[in-house]
């Protein structure tokens, strides 16, 4: 809504903020060095509100933790707007001057009530009252989230419910404000920035832009499609419908990470063909035509990496590759001459400084800048420019930049895409562990002390019900299909939600259950919130596993 | 600290109920619904300090620190275990090991040297005949009747058998006595016979004089610290009222709180004058912070007091309880509109926490480890908030020059060292006990007030100070006790301790004790004292009633100079004094 | 809409001390060690971390200050006007000896490199305290496939405690216990380490000065006589995992990857990592399960 995609503040900017709201992120588990800065500022007196299904270790440091119901989120948020109205602790002169939209925004929140919020989201209508008067009463303050907003069916609808609040306070723009978006990958901003989007270039320039495209193509010598590319999810449902017949994989492996695993690997089974380009014979490589072993890209090669405070950092070779692994920059030059394209001989600084050329954001961030400075936040549109603390300064200028005002957006809250039902009564959501990510390919590497392996984490009064004992082994099935797991009794999640990582789908093959619903503008599926049931296995004698 | 770790050990439920008794039922973490739970660093910090009475409640329940009971202390003020476990561990009367026979009450026995003299292992060596276990315990601040016992209760109230016997002062009925006037007069536990004796006429007198006119009292009166390092009162509280107790860190915006401490934490081997004032006279003590917190505006007042003193204990709060009914204490003192509170923590044995930011760190419910200084108490003290710190004795110098003025004050002492001066004579005197005399009496007028030497001969030494303190001949009995002339002789007066030494003592195996004192109750902290003391031990251990070489003599003098100049606080930098002055005086390593 | 702060504001002001005789102008809020590092004078240092709170337990960068009756820790001690401090007087050599004296007489220092060049430097002579010296006597503890700890190597100077707790990680693992010459670094009721609170971030093991605490990779390959600094070389880039950026300085030998650290003075990370940015890297060489 505001431009460019990335965390509007640095890391060091929590460390002076007044009110934290962690919304739907377990940062102490999945982005552990970042918790370090929020720390720094709980110990300088900031208060923290976490939002989260479960008290994770996150929301342990928290003031208060309100556990909401999953899916709850644009309910809660819009309750929390409507108060701040109501409360009359609004930014009058922020929204006047720098935003548009704020009666239609106020009367799509009108209905959300406290009373209502609290039969919806499930914690009491004081302390959301409390949540939204310290938030609109600070004098700096952030909103920090992660998967927990963005893996739902209507991720945008809740990314765009926190912005509203920001608006409406002012707490953007600022040293100290802002709302952050913690990146799940070492590259996920990066990959972005380099125009990895469907209908993006590189510095998030629109491809249908003209001008943009002219000036692309006269450095790339050749000329670009104007129209859209698919993202992932997209990509899913044309191999459903048979138009996507090739695919070529680097880096990702949707074999294990998808949504409703067993109809992805279906699809990616019937590609004419299938090309991986990874580090590993991972699962998805099993199923391709051609592999083509990549090196290690942060210890193996040479290049750049931007981190979810926008910062721009070099990865460098430390080891050769084993074998026969090239780096991926040359296995995509190789394959460009094959195809007839002499791209000469791959520099990872010769590209880099091209994209500086083609992308206003990276304008002075030069290869030896980098070098020299150890890394830079963009924007940095010229070599002068120190790059950018945090984002969105022009909403306080007298002008806005020439911009135009930032929108309010009018949101309904719909609530998880699958209801739970006679048959399957429990709520199921995902996160990582610490110790472990994603599949695991990279985590199985090491031997972790505190690894415990996927387990169903269920409430202790459920268990009871289902005398389910901890450690025992039991069957979980969605509408998509069953895995037999551990569970492990845990108090730290309310009565009806269950919990799994997803970090050994050799073991458990969690995304089994995961729901593949998702939200159309933002491709992603809603690994956060599943029905399932729990079912005893007959032969079970409760041996503890993990 | 949020995200608690806990091993899967429980406490009993009689452990549980015990620590929880003992801190209000208070928890770090409130679980309001199935969805709701508050908790948060501001919520643990502010209860952080409930961490050692807890552990008081678990070691007094089941005679040890129990991992579970640790899990369950942790659990509820969001202590994480470990620190839990460092903290007791620190302290003389927990204990972490897993204990035979810990159903019992333990007896603490003094091995000090006032004890040690009269016979202490003899005592122990009774008590084990009896099958009683014995804990070897440093100083238990009952010089004056050796040798000290102490009873650490299992399931009930420590206790000290002495306490049963009458109480007499020395000088009962001296009408030149100012600090100890109503000590053996008044009844301790009553507040009505307080005020018969001119009890909170100070206070009185102090409203109505107001801040200014108090601290300039205390100026001109030359009131310095009686704990040892003599800093001027007036300055310190001055100091406390002028502190503006602002918080430089960004988004800190507390409220500033003061606070006046009571440093009862007497462990300096020989000295007793806090245990017998605070077990006569409580509410001195009490109306003499009450005056320290409207003159500094502070508004809390902690007594710490060391734990070997339950009957002090009992007695001061007893004192607050009614002092507060009386409207004494409270949001509203005496109708002036100040607020003062008053609470009694208690150590656990630890001769470090005497040292004021150790204390500190010890009420707060951290290890007893000093901080460097600067930043100051006056700025920086208890919870890093501007506090006022002051032991006993000085507070109840503050009721006379508040009541009769600076000048009647002055009248007793001398100009460098105005005013009377509390001395703990202990040792082979005929009449050991806690004496008060001008400043200015000679060394040998305080051990014939005594009743002189047992024996009737000359002392072979007599260590004037404390264990921190030196050692002096007879040939230092002309001495005049002032804080200057002790300063021009190179010794000092410490906290008033004075212990005789006849003839028939092995003072090789009280330097040797001394030095084990220091070995022990080093915090560890800082490299000069936590291996100087073990090393400076290890030698007097060694060299015995030997003769010293040129070499060791060298050594030891290294190893005094590198603790004075580079520890951390005065246990260090005293903790080789007087083994030095032994070796000097030649009655250690000797050719005397 | 102009008044709004862009930038924490940055006011400095500097105080000016003489070391040694040479004036040197440092920020308001930093220390006589800083003064000293500015005027180019080496000051010992074993507790002081750059990233951590000054504990200032070791006391060899005591400097003589006048005024002062006793040395002051250089590394916690702000710089005021005026200051006039000596570095190298003979009261100062006289306890960094001693110090270190001690420390030796205690401790295996046999790894702390620092540690025996500075004894050497001032002359520090563990022997004169005699074969019977109390020692730490402590046995090797390894309990799992990460971390080392021998503390008959520690020097109890705090930085571990610090690094785990709240200067950084928060996680209170481990603290100091007991007291005096038996005080230990602990877990409570030394469970081990598996069983504490300890989440493996290794940041302990970053801030060892004396190699008391080890990653097990070193561990192992001393004993196979096969450390070998020398033949090491670091290569700084970035973190796998997660997407907050961390800054990995790659220890190789062999071409393979023996250690993890991460530069003090990166804005990042301040030296610390977690569990999977220090250790997760044996996938780089094909050592995976999954």
């Amino acid at each position: 809504m505001f431009g460019a995609g990335g965390g509007t503040s640095s890391y060091a900017e929590i460390e002076e903020t007044d009110l934290i709201l962690l919304w739907g992120s377990n940062a102490r588990e999945a982005h552990p060095i970042f918790f370090h800065h929020l720390l720094k500022g709980i110990d300088n007196g900031a208060r923290m509100y976490a939002v989260d299904p479960r008290r994770t270790s996150s929301a342990k440091f928290a003031d208060v933790w309100l556990g909401i119901e999953v899916g709850s989120d644009v309910a809660l948020a819009n309750a929390v707007g409507r108060e701040i109205i109501a409360a009359g602790l609004t930014n009058e002169e922020f929204i006047a001057h720098s935003t548009q939209g704020f009666e239609e925004y106020r009367a799509a929140v009108e209905p959300y009530t406290l009373e209502m919020a609290e039969a919806e989201v499930g914690v009491p209508a004081d302390a959301i009252r409390e949540m939204a008067h310290a938030y609109a009463t600070a004098e700096s303050a952030q909103i920090l989230w992660t998967l927990g907003i963005t893996e739902h069916h209507n991720a945008v609808d809740n990314v765009l419910a926190l912005c509203n609040l920001a608006l409406l306070t002012g707490h953007i723009g600022r040293w100290g404000s802002g709302l952050v978006p913690l990146r799940g990958q070492n590259n996920v901003q990066g990959g972005g920035d380099m125009g990895a989007l469907p209908n993006k270039f590189p510095g998030f320039q629109n491809i249908d832009d003209p001008e943009a495209r002219k000036k692309f193509e006269t450095v790339y010598g050749a000329e670009l499609n104007p129209e859209p590319g698919l993202h992932l999810t997209l990509m899913f449902e044309a191999m459903e419908r048979g138009d996507l017949r090739s695919v070529y994989v680097i880096g990702e492996n949707p074999a294990d990470s998808e949504a409703d695993i067993q109809h992805a690997r279906k699809l990616l089974s019937g590609l004419d063909l299938l090309v991986v380009q990874d580090i590993f014979l991972t699962r998805t490589a099993e199923l391709a035509d051609v592999v083509l072993p990549a090196s290690v890209a942060w210890a193996e090669s040479n290049g750049t990496v931007t981190s979810s405070e926008r910062r721009v950092q070099r990865v460098r070779a430390a080891v050769p590759p084993p074998g026969e692994a090239r780096d991926d920059i040359e296995i995509l030059f190789a394959l460009a001459d094959r195809m007839g394209h002499g791209w000469g001989s791959p520099d990872p600084e010769a590209l880099w400084n091209e994209l500086c050329s083609l992308s206003p954001l990276h304008g002075g961030m030069t290869w030896q800048r980098l070098e020299d400075e150890g890394g830079l936040q963009w924007p940095c549109p010229d070599l002068d420019h120190p790059g950018s603390p945090f984002l969105h300064g022009w909403l306080w200028e007298d002008d806005l930049g020439g911009r135009p005002r930032a929108p309010f957006s009018a949101l309904v809250h719909q609530g998880p895409h699958e209801a739970l039902s006679e048959d399957f009564p429990l709520r199921l959501t995902t996160g990582r562990a610490l110790d472990s990510y994603n599949t695991g390919v990279q985590s199985g590497g090491y031997d972790s002390p505190i690894r415990y392996g996927d387990a169903l984490d269920v409430n202790p009064r459920d268990a009871e019900r289902l005398a389910l004992v901890d450690g025992e082994r039991v069957l979980v099935s969605s509408p998509r299909g069953s895995v037999e797991m551990p569970i492990r009794i845990q108090p730290d999640l309310p009565v009806g939600l269950t919990f799994t990582t997803f970090h050994f789908p050799d073991l458990v093959d969690a995304n089994v259950l995961t729901n593949d619903a998702w939200d159309k503008r933002s491709g992603t599926a809603e690994f956060k919130a599943a029905a399932i049931r729990i079912e005893k296995l007959a032969s079970t004698d409760g041996a503890t596993v993990g | 600290m949020a995200d608690l770790h806990l091993t899967e050990a429980r406490a009993s439920a009689s452990e549980a109920a015990a620590i929880d008794a003992a801190i209000g039922n208070e928890t770090a973490v409130v679980v309001e619904t199935e969805r709701l739970v508050r908790g948060g660093t501001a919520r643990r910090h502010a209860l952080r300090h409930l961490l050692l009475p807890a552990l008081h409640a678990l070691q007094t329940e089941s005679g040890w620190i129990s991992p579970g009971g640790l899990n369950h202390i942790a659990e509820v003020l969001q202590v994480p275990p470990a620190e839990a476990y460092g903290v007791a561990s620190f302290y003389e009367m927990f204990r972490v090991d897993d204990p035979p026979g810990h159903d019992d009450d333990v007896v603490h026995v003094c091995i000090d040297p006032a004890c040690r003299i009269a016979g202490a292992e003899d005592r122990i060596a009774e008590l084990e005949a009896a099958g009683t276990p014995v804990h070897r315990s440093p100083c238990l601040g009952q010089c004056e009747r050796p040798p000290a016992v102490f009873i650490q209760g299992r399931r009930k109230a420590n206790s000290v058998p002495a306490d049963d016997q009458p109480f007499a002062l020395p000088q009962a009925g001296d009408p030149a006595l100012r600090l100890l006037r109503r000590v053996g007069v008044v009844d301790p536990t009553s507040l009505d016979s307080y005020r018969e004796h001119g009890g909170y006429e100070a206070l009185t007198a102090a409203l109505a004089m107001g801040p200014d006119a108090v601290l300039t009292a205390l100026t001109d009166a030359g009131l310095s610290g009686r704990g040892g390092a003599a800093f001027p009162t007036g300055v310190k509280w001055r100091a406390v009222r002028d502190a503006s107790g602002a918080d430089e860190r960004p988004a800190q915006k507390r409220p500033i709180q003061k606070h006046v401490v009571a440093n009862a934490d007497e462990s300096e081997p020989g000295t007793f004058k806090d245990r017998i004032v605070m077990e006569h006279d409580p509410f001195a003590l009490i109306e003499a912070m009450t005056i320290a917190g409207v003159t500094t505006g502070a508004t809390r007042g902690w007594v710490y007091i060391r734990g070997e003193y339950p009957q002090a204990t009992a007695r001061l709060e007893n004192a607050i309880a009614e002092a507060s009914a009386a409207g004494l204490l409270g949001d509203d003192v005496a109708g002036s509109g100040h607020a003062f509170h008053v609470e009694v923590r208690r150590g656990a044995g630890a001769y470090i926490c005497g040292e004021e930011t150790a204390l500190f760190n010890s009420l707060e419910g951290f290890r007893g480890e000093p901080r460097n200084k600067p930043p100051y108490p006056t700025t920086n003290g208890l919870f890093d908030q501007p506090t006022a710190i002051n032991n006993p004795e000085t507070l109840l110098n503050v009721l006379p020059i508040v009541l009769d003025g600076p000048d009647a004050y002055r009248a007793a002492g001398t100009d460098g060292s105005p005013g009377t001066r509390l001395f703990c004579v202990s040792g082979d005197v005929a009449a050991p006990g806690l004496y008060e005399f001008p400043f200015g009496i000679s060394l040998g007028e305080l051990l014939g007030a005594a009743g002189g030497v047992t024996g009737g001969a000359d002392p072979q030494a007599i260590l004037l100070g404390g264990a921190a303190g030196m050692f002096v001949t007879a040939e230092s009995l002309d001495l005049a006790l002032t804080l200057e002339d002790t300063r021009a002789a190179g010794v000092t007066l410490g906290s008033g301790v004075v212990m005789v030494f006849g003839p028939q003592v092995d003072l090789a195996d009280v330097c040797a004790r001394i030095a084990e004192f220091f070995r022990n109750e080093s915090c560890g902290q800082c490299v000069p004292c936590r291996v100087g003391a073990v090393r400076q031990h290890e030698m007097v251990v060694e060299l015995g009633a030997k003769p010293i070489s040129a070499d060791q003599r060298q050594l030891h003098d290294d190893m005094v100079q590198v603790m004075a100049d580079a520890s951390i606080c005065g246990l260090g930098h005293t903790a080789g004094s007087a083994i030095q002055s032994a070796f000097d005086l030649g009655l250690l390593g000797g050719s005397r | 809409m102009t008044d709004v702060a862009n930038q924490p504001l940055e006011t400095e002001t500097t105080v000016t001390i003489s070391v040694d005789g040479a004036e040197v102008s440092v920020a308001a809020g930093e220390t006589i060690l800083t003064a000293c590092t500015k005027a180019g004078i080496d000051t010992p240092t074993i507790c002081y971390g750059p990233t951590l709170t000054p504990v200032n337990a070791c006391r060899v960068c005591v400097v003589e200050l006048d005024g002062s009756r006793t040395l002051v820790p250089s590394c916690s001690r702000p710089a005021e006007d005026g200051m006039v401090v000596q570095t190298d007087s003979e009261r100062v050599r006289h306890s960094r000896k001693m110090v270190l004296e001690f420390l030796g007489s205690g401790v295996d220092l046999s790894e702390a490199d620092d540690l025996r060049a500075w004894s050497e430097q001032y002359g520090a002579d563990p022997t004169r305290y005699g074969p019977a010296a109390e020692r730490m006597n402590e046995d090797v503890k390894v309990q799992d496939d990460l971390y080392v700890r021998d503390y008959d190597k520690c020097v109890l100077c705090y930085k571990c405690v610090e690094a785990c707790g709240d200067d950084a990680q928060h996680t209170f693992a481990i603290s100091m216990a007991g007291r005096g010459f038996g005080a230990r670094i602990s877990t409570e009721f030394d469970v081990t380490l598996p069983e504490s609170a300890c989440v493996y971030c290794g940041n302990c093991v970053a801030v060892c000065p004396t190699n008391a605490l080890q990653f097990k990779t070193e561990f192992d390959l001393r004993q196979a006589a096969n450390w070998r600094p020398e033949d090491q070389s670091v290569t700084t880039t970035v973190c796998s995992y997660c997407g907050v950026g961390c800054n990995l300085e790659l220890h190789t030998q062999d071409e393979r990857i023996v250690k993890v650290t991460s530069p003090n003075d990166h804005s990042v990370t301040s030296g610390n990592l977690c569990i999977k940015g220090r250790f997760g890297w044996q996938y780089v060489h094909g050592d995976t399960d999954g």
